[in-house]
Formats: C-alpha cells, structure tokens, sequence
C-alpha cells in the first residue's frame, strides 16, 4: 500500500487522530479510502446525500437519524476527522487499556458509545428523551405492523421502566442504568474497524 | 380425510394387484398373456375349437406394465403426502419424512407377506439417474444468491473440513471397533471402513429440508445447512469413489493419495465449470425465445440435465453442476422470458422436486424389507454413536474457529441445530448398494439403514421440542426488560447502518467488481435488447396505486387491545407486547423466516410489504418520496431486471432505488436509450457518461435492491 509516510500525508492530523481515537494507520487508511470514494465529487467533505446512495444505509428505518448523527449541529457537511470520529464509537472496546490510566477517553468506551445511541433518540439535544421522542423512534422501527395505541402503550411502558425520577422522560442516566445488563461493548462494535 | 387414506390403501391394493400378476421371476410366462391367441399349449384343446372371435373384453397388462407402475408409485406417494397434510395433529409432531418412510415401510411388509421374496427396491441408477436431480435443481434455482455467497466461505468450511473430518473419524474409530471386536468383525478391512464412514458421513439435503420445513429457522443458519448439505455432496461422493478405487488397487501408496487429493479439487471444480457453461448456453438460448414462449421453459430443465449427465459422464460432481447452472442461468432466464413461463418454471421445479423426495421416501421404507440384512450389535450401535459423536465435535471446533471471522457469529443454538440436524437420507442408501461384493456388505447396508430410520424417525422428530426447549431455557435466564428490547433493537439497526457508511473492506469488493463485469459483458450479451433497459418504474408505481386504491391494509395482530394511555398494563398485555417486538423488531438483523417450505413458492405475503418500501423513504424526508414518483422516467433499466427474483417483487423494490440526486439522472437518462440504441461495447463505454457515478449508484441501487429483498422475505 505504498510507504506509510507518504500515504499518511494525505490526512491531515494523523497521528492525533490516531491518538484520540485509537485506530491503527492501516485503518485510518482504508477509512480515508472509503470516505474518498463516499465523496464523489471530490470536495474534501461529505454531505448527507453522499450518505443517502448507500442502499442499505436508505432502508435502515433509522437510517436518517445515523446520517444526522455525523453531521454535528448545524453543519451540513462533515470532514475526515469528523467523520473518523464518530466511526470510533464503535470500535470493539479494548478492555486491557484499564491499566494504563488513559488520561482521554476513548470514543470506543461504553459510555461514549451509549451516548451516542441516546443521541439517536434525542434529536432537540435536550438531554432527555421524552414520550414523543420514543414514539418517534418506535414508529420508524415497527412501522405498519402495529397500531397507534399499540405504539403509545408500548412507549408508556418503557418509560414507566426506565424513569426514576418520574419526569417523564428519560435522562442519559436513566438509559445507562436500564441498559446496564447488556453487552454494550459487542453489541455496539462493528468487528473489522478494531 | 378418511377417503384419502381408503383412497391410497386402494391403491397399494392394486399395486399389490399388478405386482401379483407378474410371476415374482420377472419374465411374463405365457399364461399372463390374453388368451386370445389360442395357441396355449395348457388349454391348446379348447381355444382350437372356439371360433377367432374379436375379443370384446380383454386385459393386457405387459404392454402398459413398466409406465403403469411407476404412475401407481408417485400417485401412491402423492396421496400419502396428501393424506399426511390432512391428518389433523399429526404434521405438528412428525415430519413428513417419517410419514413417507412408515407409508413405504406398509407398503414393503404387505408386498413382502404377499409375494414371500423382497419388494422392488431402490436402483441406485434410478436413484442418481431421475430421482435426486429434480431436488438439486430445484434446490439451485432457488438459491438465495446473495446469502449463499456472503456465507460461502463459512460453508465451504462446514462442507469440506467438515466433512473430511466426519468420515476420517468415523472410518477410523470404526477400524478400530472392528479391532476390537476381532471375533466378528475381523475381516473388515481399514479401507473398508473408510469406505463406510464416507459414505455414512454424507448429510443428506432432502432428509434435513424436510425436517427444517416444520422449524422456525433463521435466513443464516437455514442456508448454511442447506449450502452446506449440497457441496458436501461433492466432497462424500469423491471420497467414496476414492475409496472404493483404493480398494480395487492391489495397494495404496502416497502417490495415490496425493492424487486422490487432486481428484476432488478437479471434480469440484471441473463439475463447477461445466454448470457454468451450460448456465450460461441456456441463459443465451433463452434470449431467442421470445417467438416461442411455450417452450421457453423446457430449456431450462433440458440444460440442468444435461450439464448434471455430462458432469457424471466425465465422472465428475454432477450435483456442483446442476447448483451452478440453476445458479448461473436464473437471472438472465428470467429476465429474458415471460412471466408465465417463469411461473411454469417455478411450479414444475417445485412439482417434480416434491415428488422426488416423497418417492425417495417411500422407496426408502419400501428398500428396507430385504431378505439380506446382517446384524451385528457392536457395529450398528458403535455406527450411531460415533455419527452423532463426530458430528457434534466437528462442528463445535468448526464453529469456534470460523465465528472469529465471521460477523454474525453461530450461536450456540444454531450449533446444535447443525450438529443435531445432520440427518442422513437416501444418498448414503445408493451409495451403500454400490459397493462391491464383499462378505460384510449385508452388514453394511444394514446398518445404512438403521442409521437412517434412526435421524430421520429419532431426530427429526426430536429436534423441534429440544430447540424449543433450548431457546426458551436461554430466554428464562434473563427476560429481557421492555427498554432493553427497544434499545436493543435500535442499537442492531444503527450497526446495521454504520457497516453500510463503512462499507466492507474485501468482502463486497469482489461483489462489486462482478457486479460491473455482469452489467457490462454477460447481461448485455444474454439478454433480450427489448428487456435490457425498459423501465419498469411506470409499472411497478401502477401496480403499487392500485394496490393502495384497492385499500389492502395490513391488519395488526389483535392480541393487545389497550384502552387509555396511562393505564398499566397487565401481564398477558406485556407478554402479548413483548411477542409482538420480538416478532416485528426482528425483522432487520435476525431475518426469521416461519417454515422454509420447499413445496410453496414464496408466494408474496409481501403484497402487504409493497407498501413498505414507500413508508420507509418517507421517514427520511420529504425527498425521496417526491422523488420516487416524479423521477420513474429516468431509472436504469438493469436495475429492476436482476433482481427479480420473485414475481411480483421487483416492482415494489425498483421504485425505492431511485438515488435523487439528478445529476445521476440525466447521465442514467442519456445512458438508458443510449445502451437500447447502441450494442457496441466501445459506446457503452462513451454512454456511461459518468462511469462512476453510474456504477456506484448502480451498486449502492443493486445493494439497496437484494438487502431490501432479504428484507422483505419473511412473514
């Protein structure tokens, strides 16, 4: 693949970008490949209809939401950092790191990756996701296979688990404690991105 | 009900009946014959007095003797296959496969009491010759492309290693059983015994579909036992022909190993070209058919036959051969035919593939009363043991190397379904007759079938109750919360879409490039000019308008009924709740497919689903929806055309391909008639104006339309 040196020219802040999201170089490169090829016309930066060709991406019923997920507020375009960036959340945790005392938290870390979940849910930025906000998300993953008070009954009774403090509507903290029983780790890493 | 069954005993009774007027030897003695000769010698006398009269009323049963039986046989099976899908309870509990082989096993006992020698059995010519093609072919020509592919290489590890695995260790243990038990089984030799573990090895494709017809499996685990009960059909057939060649040598050297070796990759291989190339010849006859439709279908059986009788002709893997060519010639074939001729092509391949089986089946339980039987307890039992042992060890070790590589990985109850669900069926049955004389072969067909009524009545019967109880021991362990299962299900949904941002490395590359080379080469040359760049756009919304005028509404399952919003809701509520997320939440990553049935074309349940597709774009955003309709004109005619897998479901998925961005548009609108205009390939290369952007949207529009049609085929 070519010298590693001259190859990592082409990205700008490698080796920091290596550092704060604890990709190798071979990976980096192959995102920057992909991102290259995500954008065709060339332009350095993607924007939300290079990401809308990708079939499968178009058909994920949360799909739009992923899509808003890379672009931080307001932009309407996003970088390679950017975009390395967010892919880190789900790298598969390294958990021999403990020792080392990491002074940055990896993006690939447990909260940073149920965080960026909650974010799916959370599109005003609140920092809580209320009973309108589930609804949403549930409506796009079921579809038309249920009916409407089979939806609200269904978003009422998972904020009646989820919500201690009774507010209606659930804070990060209440999301992490509800999904504290699952192997977030596994279930949110995309394998070949290690 | 109760006629049917009086119906098909009427029918063994007059099968008994002609089996009875044929004398047991065989050859027609002249007292069969019409006595309107008169030159009987027995009854000479009087037939010299009578007059040549014209017999009104005469029978003669040998000039119609060979077909009439054989149509009393498959209309025997017919009706027990009937008989079984009316009996009430009893398909809940046994599967079809016993029914057939307990229907033969009457049938072979009556024959038996009434005549005293052994029934007709199951020629291995016939068997490999007209019985087991039909099921291959049917089994390649429904294929699902896609998944066989992204999971070949976890099925070539089950089918090759596996296999190799089975058949050393079975062969070898059983040596040294034979070691053991010197007294009675001294003279079956080492080779001998290789010979039996490879055939006795072999996973048979129609016993272990038959089973998995009653079971809830997944889209993963269903095709990698089926893929890997094809191909391992090559790799036991080639061992068994390797063996027995061994045995006929005076001796084994390494050099003949080492050849051996070679052999199968040349007959894996070689069978794999030769479907090919019959593939491919049947995919450019089937471009000229458009004046003849009728026999359109013809030719796709007469080509999968002949590549399966050329393979076997040149001794090499003739079911490889039959799978690539149903592989191969499908999408051009229905691309280039009628609709009706596609349907009369899926129907006669479901036909003849079902009436096979039950044959199968039935001469399986008929084969089995044999004077010849030898029995020995240490070997059959020593034989049952160590397949169900060597299958289970085999897999597990299998599975744990090949689930780091892989990204969903084999669960441990997809494991069991594997390891349990190696049933053994008609093949190992040929085989076993196959083998040269020798003094313990009585013993071996023996055991053969004991180890197959065995899988079939023991595990097959078994192995839905044991998953079930498998799966829901998993499930008390930890019932999942309301939230989790939500969350859950977001979070597979956003890996799903996160994979699809990142793309994957290696994998879809060469999918991909095949992908162009088909679009560029092989459809222009295979397929009808007319049916290469039509737009089924203006259809496909045409049909999806009147689907929505005709009101078809999907109805919700009405279990739940809540009244008020704030309400708690009761148990049964939340269990009913909790049913209904993990059947519909499933829909994306799990893919459960209800019974896989091979007797039923998936006949569209998803005429509900076409509405789907729409629903989905919408929540996206106003674009695509407005897209989807104003911009049908400019579609890329090759995107509907491959992917119409099913009838009916191209239309709903071309709709939901279109990329907005009008840039592509205009360059697919120049390309679109241009391709039409022009066959040249030096054109198309001046007429993919854009050839990138063509191709990436074609291939983001091609993803797009298979992951939809995996999407979009479950219940």
């Amino acid at each position: 693949m070519g010298s590693s040196s001259s190859s990592r020219n082409k990205i700008p802040n490698a080796q920091e970008l290596m550092h704060q999201t604890g990709f190798s170089s071979a990976h980096l490169l192959r995102l920057h490949d992909r991102f290259e090829s995500l954008d065709r016309d060339n332009r350095g930066y993607l924007s939300p209809d290079d990401f809308e060709v990708l079939g499968g991406l178009a058909m994920n019923p949360i799909g739009g939401r992923i899509i808003e997920a890379f672009f931080s507020s307001g932009q309407d375009t996003v970088d390679f950092s950017s975009f390395v960036r967010i892919l880190a959340h789900f790298r598969p945790t390294d958990r021999n790191r403990n020792k080392e005392g990491t002074q940055q938290e990896l993006p690939s870390s447990r909260t940073r990756k149920l965080k960026f979940a909650f974010q799916l849910y959370d599109l005003d930025r609140d920092g809580k996701i209320s009973r309108e906000e589930l609804l949403q998300v549930l409506r796009a993953m079921l579809g038309l296979q249920v009916t409407e008070e089979q939806l609200q009954s269904i978003a009422e009774r998972a904020i009646q688990e989820a919500d201690l403090d009774k507010d209606d509507a659930i804070s990060f903290d209440e999301f992490k404690k509800s999904l504290e029983k699952m192997d977030i780790d596994t279930k949110m890493s995309v394998s070949f991105l290690k | 009900m109760t006629a049917l069954w009086t119906l098909s005993l009427l029918l063994s009774a007059s099968l008994l009946g002609c089996l009875a007027v044929t004398s047991p030897d065989g050859s027609p003695l002249p007292h069969n014959l019409p006595p309107s000769l008169g030159t009987n010698s027995s009854d000479g006398s009087l037939s010299v007095d009578l007059p040549m009269a014209l017999r009104v009323f005469s029978m003669d049963y040998h000039h119609v003797q060979a077909p009439f039986e054989i149509v009393l046989w498959i209309m025997l099976a017919s009706l027990a296959k009937l008989g079984f899908h009316w009996s009430g309870r009893v398909p809940a509990v046994v599967p079809e496969s016993c029914v057939l082989i307990m229907v033969g096993l009457l049938v072979g006992g009556v024959i038996y009491g009434v005549r005293h020698s052994a029934p007709p059995t199951l020629s291995a010519d016939a068997f490999f010759l007209f019985l087991l093609p039909p099921i291959v072919l049917d089994a390649g020509y429904f294929l699902p492309g896609r998944l066989f592919f992204e999971n070949l290489g976890t099925i070539l590890w089950y089918a090759v290693l596996g296999t190799l695995w089975n058949v050393l260790g079975i062969g070898l243990s059983l040596y040294g059983v034979c070691l053991l038990a010197q007294s009675s089984l001294g003279d079956v030799s080492l080779l001998h015994c290789l010979l039996f573990g490879s055939l006795i090895a072999a996973v048979d494709p129609v016993a272990v579909l038959s089973v998995f017809q009653e079971m809830q499996v997944n889209e993963q685990l269903h095709i990698l036992v089926f893929g890997e009960s094809l191909l391992n059909d090559a790799v036991t057939v080639v061992l068994y022909k390797l063996f027995e060649s061994f045995l006929r040598l005076p001796s084994v050297s390494g050099l003949d190993v080492l050849l051996g070796g070679c052999r199968v990759v040349v007959v894996g291989i070689g069978g794999l070209c030769v479907g090919l190339f019959f593939g491919l010849l049947a995919a450019l006859t089937s471009r000229f058919t458009s004046r003849a439709q009728v026999i359109a279908p013809l030719f796709v059986f007469l080509y999968s036959y002949l590549s399966y009788l050329t393979s076997e002709m040149l001794h090499l893997s003739g079911i490889m051969a039959i799978v690539t060519c149903a592989a191969t010639m499908k999408q051009y074939v229905e691309a280039n035919v009628s609709e009706r001729s596609n349907t009369s092509i899926q129907y006669f391949l479901k036909m003849w593939s079902s009436v096979s089986e039950t044959l199968i089946f039935i001469f399986l339980g008929v084969s089995t009363i044999q004077d010849i039987h030898m029995w020995s307890w240490p070997f059959v039992t020593s034989t049952l043991l160590l397949c169900l042992i060597w299958r289970a060890t085999g897999v597990l070790l299998l599975t744990a190397f090949v689930n780091k590589l892989r990204r969903n990985a084999v669960t441990f109850r997809d494991q069991f379904i594997i390891a349990y669900g190696g049933l053994r069926g008609a093949i190992c049955f040929s085989l076993v007759f196959l083998i040269d004389d020798f003094p313990k072969k009585r013993l071996f067909i023996t055991t053969t079938i004991v180890v197959i009524l065995f899988t079939v009545f023991v595990q097959g019967m078994t192995i839905k109750p044991l998953v079930e109880l498998l799966y829901v021991k998993r499930k008390k362990r930890a019932l999942p919360t309301l939230s989790e299962e939500i969350h859950s299900r977001l979070i597979d949904h956003l890996v799903a879409g996160i994979e699809d941002v990142v793309g994957y490395w290696g994998q879809h590359y060469w999918k991909d490039k095949f992908e162009q080379f088909n679009k560029k080469y092989l459809r222009r040359f295979l397929i009808r000019n007319d049916r290469q760049a039509s737009s089924s756009i203006l259809r496909v919304y045409q049909e999806l308008e009147r689907r929505e005028q005709r009101g078809v509404e999907e109805e919700a399952p009405p279990i739940v009924d809540p009244r008020s919003q704030g309400r708690p809701l009761l148990p049964e509520e939340m269990e009913s709740i909790r049913r209904i997320l993990s059947r519909n939440l499933q829909n994306f990553n799990n893919k459960q497919t209800p019974a896989y049935s091979r007797h039923t074309l998936h006949q569209d349940t998803l005429v509900d689903r076409t509405r789907k597709p729409l629903y989905r774009h919408q929540s996206l955003g106003e674009r695509y929806s407005y897209n989807t309709i104003t911009h049908f004109q400019g579609e890329d005619g090759g995107l509907s055309e491959p992917q119409r897998v099913r009838t009916g479901l191209s239309r709903s998925h071309t709709v939901c391909s279109i990329s907005p961005r009008s840039t592509l548009l205009d360059s697919s609108d120049s390309a679109g008639p241009a391709q039409t205009r022009s066959m040249d390939p030096k054109a198309a290369r001046e007429d993919l104006v854009s050839p990138k952007h063509q191709e990436t949207m074609e291939r983001a529009a091609r993803k797009h339309l298979s992951f939809v049609l995996e999407n979009e085929k479950q219940q």
